[in-house]
């Protein structure tokens, strides 16, 4: 049996009738089109799915459309215009820090949580955060450096203004 | 993959959420964070007709942080506080940073977000980090179910992996954590292949020289954590022969390799215990 479901999504309210056994990746993907949202493992160990649900990190993939009821989503697609979005993609670029693509929706909404939470973290601490993030191509180098280089540069300007969380 | 059909009910009430679960008869499963459960349906390891959703009842996002009741003070955790909550010391912690240490290290942070506390202990999964956190800590879990509400300490509540003593209609609404006497001197070291893998082996310590205490609990063990009262393994720091006797008597010498990880996650804890600041670690 269908339910009804009203939320947020990237500032744009969604109503819509699903399964209780959609998850809110597959809601996003094939019912708004949103496809930044990659689906991976499946079972919550990949990262590829990773969303902001009511501002924090969350997996789409064991998080059902259902019981988003009245909750705020943000995928990549809604943080375009962020500004930390923004210096992470050019970081990305400048590290290498993507081959394939497929794990970098996931990769690029935790490292936004992990710039945005921990400003003093170092390699280690990158690297620890980004464990529940598989990447096949990159070895993680280039990512972790990406990482660092936003957090270094937010540093020496701790001014800069960023959306809450 | 993705689970089979099922339907859902959001509960609003403790009583609502017991009525459907006993209405159901064995068929329906509780959803807190889903991120065990979640992880189960998607593989089909369990194919319920009905999710009850306790997200919605109020009460179980609470923390009673003023329960002095005949047991001594404590706090008593809503079964839907998260991890990350507990992480963030959103909550408040008796534990002198021992939850929040442990809550930093369950699976990764957007799982941490979502699920719960009240979840991981009901899940059961041996490797999960609640279960031995809350055994060391002799919390109690509080209970509504069909035939009233009930309290029944952590240590007899797991029954093995992924067994313990709910009984259909069960719901566990909250759990009483004793806050730590001043002093106390904790540890928690846990083996994994990876950061926010499924642990190998975790070994919780509590010392508290004043009163002359020592709790040791070894978890992620396949079967429920395992109590060891021997305050002689911390004898000297710690004693490798009496601690190899301990682990063999509680018949988790089964694999040459996991007790050689139980008696290092025990060597560390030792460790952690003999020079760690009372009041204050790290």
């Amino acid at each position: 049996m269908k339910h009804p479901v009203r939320l947020q999504v990237n500032g744009r309210a969604v109503e819509a009738q699903v399964e209780p056994r959609l998850n809110l990746a597959d809601f996003v993907r094939d019912h708004l089109h949103l496809t930044a949202t990659h689906v991976g493992c499946e079972h919550g160990v990949c990262g590829a799915c990773t969303v902001l649900l009511d501002g924090a990190p969350a997996r789409a993939c064991i998080n059902f459309a259902v019981r988003c009821d009245g909750r705020d989503v943000r995928t990549l697609e809604g943080l375009s215009c962020d500004p930390v979005m923004v210096r992470l993609r050019a970081a990305f670029t400048a590290e290498h820090a993507l081959q394939c693509g497929y794990c970098t929706p996931g990769m690029l909404i935790t490292a936004r949580d992990i710039v945005l939470r921990l400003p003093d973290a170092d390699e280690a601490r990158i690297r620890v955060e980004l464990a529940g993030n598989l990447c096949r191509c990159t070895g993680y180098a280039g990512i972790v450096r990406a990482i660092a280089s936003v957090l270094e540069a937010r540093l020496s300007e701790p001014s800069e203004p960023s959306e809450p969380r | 993959m993705k689970p089979a059909p099922f339907d859902w009910l959001q509960a609003r009430t403790v009583d609502e959420a017991v009525g459907a679960l006993v209405a159901a008869e064995g068929d329906a499963l509780v959803v807190a964070g889903s991120q065990s459960l979640g992880p189960m349906l998607n593989l089909r390891l369990v194919q319920p007709s009905l999710l009850v959703d306790i997200r919605g009842i109020e009460g179980l996002l609470a923390v009673d942080e003023a329960d002095d009741g005949a047991a001594g003070p404590a706090i008593t955790y809503g079964s839907l506080v998260t991890h990350a909550a507990i992480e963030d010391g959103r909550v408040a912690d008796g534990t002198n940073g021992l939850m929040p240490q442990v809550a930093r290290g369950i699976a990764y942070r957007a799982i941490r977000t979502c699920g719960t506390i009240g979840g991981s202990v009901c899940h059961a999964d041996p490797a999960g980090d609640w279960g031995t956190a809350l055994t060391l800590l002799s919390a109690t879990a509080l209970i509504e179910g069909p035939a009233g509400r009930r309290a029944v300490p952590i240590e007899g509540f797991f029954l093995g992996p992924f067994g313990t003593v709910l009984a259909p209609g069960d719901l566990l609404v909250g759990l009483r954590v004793p806050r730590l006497p001043p002093g106390t001197r904790w540890a928690y070291e846990k083996c994994c292949r990876k950061p926010g893998e499924f642990a190998e082996s975790i070994v919780g310590m509590l010392r508290n020289e004043a009163q002359g205490t020592c709790r040791i609990v070894v978890g992620a063990n396949g079967g429920a954590p395992v109590v060891i009262d021997d305050r002689g393994i911390l004898r000297d720091g710690f004693d490798p022969v009496r601690a190899r006797a301990a682990l063999a008597s509680a018949g988790l010498d089964g694999d040459p390799y996991l007790l050689k990880l139980h008696l290092a996650m025990m060597q560390r804890a030792a460790l952690e215990v003999s020079t760690q600041v009372p009041g204050g670690r790290r």
